[in-house]
């Protein structure tokens, strides 16, 4: 695939995002949907592929009335969409779909319409992790970070820098959940979750969406609306239990997906002028840093303290607020996505300076998979 | 303080885990160990994850270990009262697994990464897990 020559041509969050429970899951992926087609001037007659994780692209395409001929249903955690977007060009390219219609719609917070989590006691997550008292993301996501924390030399200062660092940039977005400007102080005061993690370094639970239309950029040129190009992709797995990561200060998932997708877009991290990276928890950011090579090990804890991700900083990072601030609905890579767009648009509420290249990293379960996206504002 | 609500999760076996919690029963830690390559491995499957092959054996390993990276638990979950220990440990045998920390105090003065550990075994109803506590002596 050439890079610039697939686009998101449509793209839009739920009008409302946080406690939304007159909708349900599948409704929030119909009300993104429209808005995404809204966005780029087309109708559900135009669409011929679908991509949808949580809420099944059959269930979605039947529930607005899309007739597909290409469905991807990949679920891999929040990252899925990443992986949506990487297929819809594959599929693209290859001729067999010409406009993809992407969805998200997580009831996460209400619950409305929304399977319930339960581990299988005879999974290898329900046999060796779920009965040492698992609750979920909150500790096991979390598991590997202090072993993070000793290796490279990241202070709990530093960590909470991660959560002090996106409530500046959440400040600025009024849709943000979390805008209350935050100290250090007031994160390692907060709450423990799971020690290291106090309230403040973990993510939000919301409702909401987002839909993205992705098509050929020869044809979305021909619509209303500003594309963005798609330079580069990737995608990766590691071990669907955190405990079997092979080196759990490093995250296999990001070094391969980065990696591919800075070969396909024929960059590399100095070419980037904005990040989006999960966020689930506050080191998740920081393995990023160092996996996709932004950083050199060991210097992630500091390059965030030191405001490099800040306003005004030199790599932009989280602008939405993260799902530490921003929002958060259970599988948050389509959030990342939407801003991404809306910087290189130029129509992000805390919009950065001069940003062309756009790089979005997702990770799904428990550093479980990846996605990587190059995005950018023209063709190259 | 929240109190523990309901009984703990049990974990049921498959026939390809059946011997590991069959060991744990008799209160052995056994794994796999890769005849070609030579390297014991976790979680239990039948066959290597690293070369694989399907020339594997089982083994009891010696059940020392050391703390690799952990969370201590502020939040409620089924038959645990908080705080508690979520840790992952290295086998002194190389394979990494997660589990509780049991006869120690749930706090970061009390736990050293890289401490040594021993195995025991929990019983829950007919089933044992292997969790792990600290180990005084030099070894
Ligand atoms: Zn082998």
């Amino acid at each position: 695939m050439q890079p610039g020559s697939i686009a998101i041509a449509g793209a839009a969050e739920t009008e409302e995002l946080g406690r939304l429970p007159d909708r349900s899951a599948i409704e929030l992926h119909a009300e993104s949907a429209r808005g995404a087609l809204a966005d780029c001037g087309l109708t559900t007659a135009d669409i011929d592929g679908v991509a949808s994780a949580g809420v099944p692209p059959i269930d979605v395409a039947h529930y607005i009335g899309v007739r597909p001929t290409w469905i991807d249903s990949t679920s891999v955690g929040g990252c899925s969409f990443l992986l949506h977007v990487r297929h819809a060009a594959a599929a693209i390219a290859a001729g067999m779909a010409r406009t993809v219609l992407i969805t998200h719609g997580e009831s996460g917070r209400s619950r409305v319409g929304q399977p319930r989590y339960a581990p299988d006691p005879q999974s290898a997550r329900g046999q060796f992790e779920a009965p040492y008292g698992l609750t979920g993301p909150p500790t096991a996501f979390t598991v590997p970070a202090l072993r993070f924390m000793h290796e490279r030399g990241v202070s709990h200062e530093q960590l909470a820098m991660v959560a002090v660092a996106q409530r500046e940039w959440s400040s600025r977005v009024p849709r943000a959940k979390m805008r209350e400007r935050i100290t250090v102080a007031d994160v390692l005061e907060s709450p423990l979750v799971a020690y290291p993690f106090h309230l403040l370094e973990c993510c939000l639970v919301t409702d909401g969406g987002g839909a993205l239309v992705v098509t050929a950029a020869d044809r979305a040129a021909d619509l209303p609306g500003r594309p963005v190009y798609l330079l580069g992709s990737g995608e990766a797995s590691e071990a669907p239990l955190v405990s079997q990561m092979a080196d759990p200060t490093s995250f296999r998932g990001f070094r391969d997906a980065s990696a591919s997708a800075f070969e396909q877009a024929r960059l590399g991290p100095d070419d980037v002028d904005h990040l989006m990276t999960y966020d689930a928890f506050a080191h998740v950011p920081l393995y990023a840093l160092e996996d996709i090579g932004f950083v050199k090990p060991g210097e992630a804890g500091g390059f965030v303290a030191d405001g490099n991700t800040m306003p005004g900083g030199r790599l932009p990072m989280n602008t939405n607020g993260g799902g530490l601030s921003y929002t958060h609905t259970g599988m948050y890579g389509m959030f990342a996505i939407q801003e991404a767009v809306r910087q290189l648009r130029g129509t992000a509420a805390a919009q950065t300076d001069d940003v062309n290249v756009s790089f979005v990293q997702g990770v799904g379960g428990m550093f479980m998979s990846a996605g990587s996206l190059i995005l950018a504002n023209r063709r190259p | 303080m929240t109190e523990a609500t309901a009984e703990r999760m049990v974990p049921r076996e498959t026939p390809e885990t059946r011997e590991f919690w069959a060991g744990a029963r008799r209160g052995e830690l056994v794994l796999q160990r890769c005849g070609p390559c030579q390297r014991p491995y976790f979680f239990p499957r039948p066959t290597c994850p690293n070369c694989g092959s399907s020339d594997v054996r089982w083994e009891p390993m010696s059940g020392r270990a050391q703390l690799c990276s952990y969370i201590i638990s502020h939040r409620p979950a089924p038959g645990y009262t908080p705080p508690y220990v979520i840790a992952l440990v290295t086998l002194d045998e190389g394979p990494r697994m997660l589990s509780n920390l049991v006869d120690v105090d749930p706090s970061p003065e009390a736990l050293a990464l890289d401490m040594p550990l021993q195995v025991r075994f929990e019983w829950r109803g007919d089933t044992a897990l292997p969790v792990f506590a600290p180990v005084e002596e030099v070894r």
